[in-house]
This record gives C-alpha cells, structure tokens and sequence, in this order.
C-alpha cells in the first residue's frame, strides 16, 4: 500500500466558518487524520445555513445535519468529537487530544481560546512540539482582534469590492465571501511549511493568520500602482485595456452568454474567419489592438450581433477550434454538466444519512500524479465521540458514560 | 522553514504568485526568464509609467524574493542547463500550454529521469488533459467557465468579470499547495510527482457553496442581482435581497446584516445611532429584535428597513463607520481602495506594511507583509524581484561554468 502525502499527521479541528475549514481540507484530503471539535450547545453557524435538505417526515426539525452550505465546505475525512467546553471535563478530554496531535487549528475570534486557558502557551504545557494555526479576520494582535471576520465584509476591506463593475454604476462583489476562499491557500502553505520544518527540527511553532493580511497579498500590484503613480484601480466592465474585442456577449437562449476574448492580432485574424469575414472586419481601424480598444463600443455590438444568433456552447466551440479564447459564463447547471469538470471527475455524488444522494461533493483544485484526494461526506456533529475516547483516548466506556451523563458531550 | 528547498520556476505572469508564495516561506526560488527578459516585463503597470522592463510592477510585486537568471530552454545548451538544474532541485514550476514542454524533451518523464525526487508542478486554465486541454485560457474566460461571472453584476446588463485580472492567481496557489503536498510525500515515499493546479477548479471552489447547493436540492439557478447578493426568506416565503455593499458619504461599505434574536443588541444599538443622526425609524421603532428574524418580516418591512439604513449610511464616512463598528461590534466594513489599506488602522499596528529598498530607482516600496505571522521566523518578503538576469554568474558558476563559457553562451543568446 503507498502511503499517503500526510500519513501519519494528527489534526484538532476547531474551525468555525469557512476559511479555516477550507485551509485543513486540503490536509485531510490527502491523508492527515482529523478530529473536528464541536458542541450542540453553540453550533458552528454554517450548519445553520440556508439552503436545507427537506426532511423526509413532516414536522421533523430541521437540525444541524442538513446545511447545503456546510456538508459542501466539509468534504475531507473526518472524525467528529462533541465537547461541551463548559464542562471541565471536556477541556480535560481536549488537552489529551492536543497531546496526541501534531497541529490544531482554530477559527474564533481572539479571546475565545484564551479565555479557556487554550492559547498557545496553553496548548504549549500540553504539548510542547504542537502547531497551532490561528486564523481571524484581522488577526490575532491590535485593535480589531477580538473582532468576529465574515468574508462578506473582508471581502472589502481588502479591497476586493473594487474590482468588479462598470464605470458609471457602483462597484458589485466578486463573489459573496471571496477572502473566505482566497486567504486559505496561505494557511494550508504555511501549516505544510510548519510540518515540514517540525519532521525535520522536531519544532512546532504558532500561526497567525489574518484573514486580512492573506487577502491583500494577492493585492500587490495594485498597491504598488497607487504609491509609484498615484493611481487606483479603474473600473472596465468587461473591457481589456490592450485587447479587443474583450467582453462578455449575449447568445441565443435565456439569459445566455459568452465570454470571448481576442488577445493578439493572430487571434483577430482567425476570429475574422470564424465569423465569416464580414466587410466591416477589413476597416483598417481594426487591424491593430491599439484600434480596436479605441473602438471598442462599436466592436463589441458588431460581436454581440454575431454571438446572438448562436448558444454560447457553440461560439465556444467554434472560437477555441480556430485558436480564439472563448467560453460561455456557466451557471449552476452548466458547472455540474461541464465536460472538463466531469473528465477530471470533480463534482461527485456522496450518499448522505439526513441529506440523501446529492452530486456536488469535490476535491481540492490539485491534480497529483501519485495521490488521490479523499473526498467524503461531512462528518455528524460527534459522530465519533465514543470511538475517540475509548480508541484514541484510552478511556473506559464507564468513564465516557458517566462524561455523557454530565453533560460533558453535549 | 522552507530553505532546504530549491525551486526553479519557468512561469509566466498568471503563475508568479505560486513561487512568490513558497518563498515567502524561505524557499530557495529562481525565476527563470528568456534572455531580454520576461514578457510580463513589456506590460504595465510601470514604476512612473516609464515602459521599462525593470520597473514592472506586477513583476516587482509577485517576484520579490526569488533570484532571477536567464536561460533558452528551447536551444540545445539552454535544455542541457536546464537539466542541470533540474538536477540540484526539488521541484519546478511552470505555466506553459500543455504539452509544450514535453515537446522540448522537458516534461514530467525526462526530468524525472534525471531527478527522480524532482516535482513538475504545472498550472493552467483548465488542466494538462480533457477536452478544454487546448483551450485558450485568458482571464475572463476562465472565469465564465469557472462559475464566477454569471452571478456577479446588474440585472439589466451583462455579467460582469474583473477589472483586476488575478483569476490564474487562485489556480497558482494551489499550485503551491500541491507542490507541498508533493513535497511531503515525497518525503514518506522518495519519489517526486507531476502536480496540477487547476484554475477553472479552483473558481468553483468560490462558487460551489452559493450556487451548487441550491442547483443540487432544488434546481434552482441562482443569477445576479447586482450588490444585493444575501438571500433571506421574508414572512410570505419569498426570497429578498438585501445589499453587501453600501454607499456611505465618501465611498462604500460592506455589511453583513444578521436579522436573528443572536444579533438583537447589535441591531437595537445600531439603531439608537441611526436615531441619533435624526433618522426617523419607523416601524423598527416597535419592531421586537430580541425574538424576530427576517422570517417575519414583510416585503415592506424588508423595504423600509433598508431605506433608514441607505440614509444612515450616506449621513457618514468609511472612517466613521469603521470605528462606530469596532467599537460597537456592527458587522460592516469599509470597502477599502488601495490608499484606505495603506492607512488602515489594524495594518499600521501589527506593522505589516514592508518597506524594501529599490536601489535602482533610488526609492522604498511599501510591499504587502507575509500573509501569516509564526515564531519560527520571518514568513514574507525579504527583498525586491531580480532584475534581469542579475544572478547569472551566482548560479552557472556554481553549475561550474567558467567566465569564459558564461560569455560564449552570452553571444549565443543562450543566456
């Protein structure tokens, strides 16, 4: 049997939301083993989230298990522990696993962790070669620590709600949480980078990860632009300061599009050719790139007038045969029916004991020649609470029967 | 924590960022261009506006801390060099069209051969196979096929793409993940590996939450609805969308407006200042926050409630409304430009602003810091990008060129 990349890597998961859950999927799914910490008593919000899974009997609670939003986040291999941090006990039964662990990761606002005595020092005591990865909105130092980080709101504080729009409307969302899934890629790098440094100098360290401060460094150029020319990003629409035509065209059907872009003077050439060389194509003030973004608006409506009368798979399809970018802008139904997804088998169908069969389970965006992506179901709030005690743990059953009485697993 | 490792890195502008990342991480990195330079360096944004290959923004920006040599991977002495290379590296980065380094005699098999340890990590649009394997890639066609253009925008005109074009950033980061990932199991099993970093894959990874899951339960399609993208259910089971962003009196906000019995003190203390302001509340003067949600809510309600907000809003600025917000715990922020993050209060006190010096242009450079904090070591930027060709000799000396070969393969282009 080859072993896998994280084989052997013991993973706390404390992770409410997104990002942090986003960060250690990408360790689950290939190999680390994973314990999800939660409680009932103050479930993780996302397992609150519409849409639901409609229940199969009238009258029958909603419940935590039915989330559309959650069990699609949470798709890596998981065992569940239901702990009550209330309860001594269950900050008892915590500690054991961080001395069994190599990294815990945790997503709460400053405060929360080291209220319960469970900051770094804390876990430090327990377990002196522990990684503890941190993430928060704004991080974990400074006046906005304590403050709770959604991805709507960071969204644009990192100034990713400038960037999409047309310039005589206000700026729209890129997407409605984009941080939530940009600034993982730095966590999951730097917990990789942490265990790779531990294997070989038997350290563990803490991460802090601002949501924040991932966030703006995709930024960079933009950042620059503004102190070495005093200039902020311009809003284009769907234009291309140097390439033409660049948009986004009407196609035949119901709200139907396709994005077309034309990247060089070659690339016009055979766009030309595609759309029946048409006399208007041979005006000189299209021969050159420079020509055509100058007279873009009317470009654009003679495209428009082409793509119209085809549905976008088609001017896809006829624009990438000769060489031309072209796509149509898929929606839903169009994600889970597209051939390149479905050649690299991503969107799957899991059962799933409240929410039955459903087709949208996926893996990471990383294909490895000599790996596979575990990719399951989510785990039930506590689904291995015994099995964890007793098998990881060592406990007696009487103990973990006298724990649930107190209420330690709730 | 990452400088045992050597990194060569063939990329073009889409997949900068993937190196730049390892070596925030103390990867040893080299940037490996055509002799002339990158062609990324021929497009701005420039230093000054002044079109010149070392002063390329966006190279400056994602190719900080990497050692930067030139080398003709498509001549026969250029490939020789290469595999030389390839042969004191851990792994190697490229973004090239599928297929195409393979026609040099690069490809995943041939390095492999001469480094068996050696990771090939390859980041595209699409992917190394299938049938957009061709396709040409440019950013606002991955996008559209990503699933993030569709449900971005107004009602009444086109979806709408980024004016910022970053899109293959998302797919070169996990490129850098995947290359991690390879790198430790590299270190259970002694083998490298090829690893994809898929950028189409990586947008319905944005998407996936907010349009699969209701496609997938109810068939529904969600479409655009310009900034009001949260969906609530109002008391007659209709759907309403209320807005992320917000006008205020010098620009935009974000917020995130939780309408539920948990959110009931922010809500009541939020609306003693709208009244503050002479606003005049309305029906939410009644309204029962400590037991209702946006469930019992009426469209009108819904309505009115978002017009005492709007007035709210563009009664102040970004600057008010930011510390009304950290100081009352209000779920909103300031949608922030590039001149707003490099004074934003949070960023000045944790000191993440890096200055580095540009000796050429006489200049200091405020650079993003590291995207985490740990203590074990700096994790970021630690000096500007490599001018072109600037560690030639550092690099092919200790390959064991002498002066002279470095010179013959100078004239050659070769370097």
């Amino acid at each position: 049997m080859t072993k896998k990349p994280f084989e052997g890597v013991k993973i706390i998961q404390l992770c409410w939301a997104g990002v942090g859950v986003y960060t250690l999927n990408y360790l689950s799914h290939y190999g680390a083993t994973t314990i999800r910490v939660e409680t009932a008593t103050r479930p993780d919000p996302v397992r609150l989230f519409a849409p639901f899974a409609p229940t199969n009997k009238e009258g029958e609670p909603v419940g935590l298990e039915r989330s559309a939003f959650f069990s699609i986040t949470h798709t890596a291999p998981e065992y569940g522990i239901s702990l009550n941090f209330k309860q001594p006990e269950a900050i008892e039964i915590f500690k054991k696993l961080v001395a069994w662990a190599d990294v815990v990761g945790e997503g709460f606002p400053t405060g929360v962790m080291d209220k319960l005595g469970l900051d770094y020092e804390g876990l430090r005591k327990v377990n002196p070669e522990i990684i503890m990865f941190r993430t928060c909105g704004y991080g974990h130092t400074g006046p906005m620590a304590d403050q709770p980080g959604f991805g709507s709101i960071l969204t644009a504080v990192t100034m990713m709600d400038t960037m999409v729009g047309y310039t005589d409307r206000p700026p729209v969302p890129p997407s409605t949480y984009y941080t939530d899934q940009l600034s993982p890629m730095y966590g999951s790098l730097a917990i990789m980078a942490a265990l790779d440094y531990k294997r070989r100098t038997g350290k563990g360290q803490y991460i802090d990860h601002a949501q924040i401060e991932a966030g703006l460094n995709y930024m960079t150029p933009l950042i620059l632009d503004y102190q070495a020319n005093d200039r902020e990003l311009a809003l284009k629409g769907n234009k291309c300061d140097y390439a033409a035509p660049h948009g986004i065209y009407k196609c035949k059907g119901d709200d139907r599009w396709v994005a077309v872009a034309v990247m060089t003077d070659d690339e016009w050439r055979s766009f030309v050719k595609v759309i029946g060389s048409p006399d208007w194509s041979n005006d000189e003030k299209y021969a050159t790139a420079a020509g055509r973004v100058e007279n873009s608006d009317e470009l654009d409506r003679r495209v428009e007038a082409w793509t119209t009368n085809y549905p976008p798979e088609q001017v896809q399809e006829m624009l990438q045969d000769a060489g031309v970018g072209a796509g149509l802008v898929a929606n839903a139904r169009d994600l889970d029916e597209d051939p390149q997804l479905k050649h690299y088998n991503f969107y799957r169908e899991l059962d799933h004991p409240y929410m039955g069969k459903l087709h949208y389970y996926h893996p990471d965006p990383i294909k490895l020649s000599a790996a596979e992506a575990d990719i399951r179901r989510p785990v039930l709030l506590g689904e291995h609470t015994d099995y964890i005690c007793t098998d990881i743990l060592g406990m007696t059953r009487e103990e973990v029967d006298r724990l649930r009485q107190k209420g330690v697993f709730d | 924590m990452l400088s045992c490792y050597r990194i060569l890195d063939l990329t073009d502008d889409r997949a900068f960022i993937c190196g730049r990342a390892l070596s925030d991480f103390g990867a040893e990195v080299i940037k490996i261009e055509k002799p002339g330079g990158d062609p990324a360096r021929f497009r701005g944004p420039f230093y000054k506006d002044q079109a010149d290959p070392e002063k390329n923004l966006t190279w400056f920006a994602f190719n900080s801390n990497k050692k930067g040599i030139t080398l003709d991977i498509e001549t026969a002495k250029g490939k020789e060099i290469f595999k030389k290379l390839v042969k004191t590296a851990d792994a190697v980065l490229e973004s090239f069209a599928p297929g195409y380094l393979d026609s040099l005699g690069l490809g995943y098999e041939d390095l492999s051969k001469i480094n068996p340890g050696i990771v090939l990590t390859s980041m595209t649009g699409f992917g190394q196979e299938g049938p957009y394997r061709d396709y040409k890639d440019p950013d606002i066609v991955v996008r559209a096929l990503g699933g993030l253009i569709y449900t971005a925008g107004y009602e009444d005109r086109p979806p709408l793409t980024v004016s910022y074009h970053h899109t293959h950033y998302l797919g070169a980061m996990n490129g850098a993940i995947g290359t991690m990932i390879a790198l430790s199991h590299r270190a259970l099993t002694g083998k490298g590996q090829h690893v994809e970093g898929i950028t189409q894959q990586a947008l319905d990874i944005v998407c996936s939450a907010e349009i699969e899951g209701p496609y997938a339960l109810f068939g529904e399609i969600p479409t655009r609805h310009g900034r009001a993208r949260a969906a609530v259910t109002l008391i007659d089971g209709s759907t309403f969308y209320n807005p992320l962003l917000w006008e205020c009196k010098d620009g935009h906000i974000a917020l995130n407006l939780l309408l539920n019995p948990t959110a009931a003190k922010n809500n009541l203390s939020m609306m003693d200042f709208i009244k503050q302001d002479g606003i005049d509340i309305g029906t939410f003067e009644h309204w029962a926050w400590e037991e209702k949600s946006w469930e019992d809510m009426s469209r009108e309600q819904a309505e009115e409630l978002m017009e005492i907000l709007g007035k709210f809003f563009r009664n102040r600025t970004k600057d008010e409304l930011l510390k009304l917000a950290t100081e009352n715990r209000f779920q909103l922020g300031p949608c922030n430009n590039a001149g707003d993050v490099l004074k934003y209060p949070q960023l000045l006190y944790r000191g993440f602003w890096k200055e580095i010096e540009h000796p050429e242009l006489g200049k200091s450079l405020k650079y993003p810091g590291g995207a985490v904090m740990t203590t074990q070591g700096h994790v970021g930027i630690r000096h500007r990008a490599p001018l072109i060709g600037e560690h030639n000799d550092e690099i092919y000396q200790e390959l064991g060129m002498s002066t002279g070969e470095l010179k013959t393969m100078k004239e050659q282009k070769v370097i």
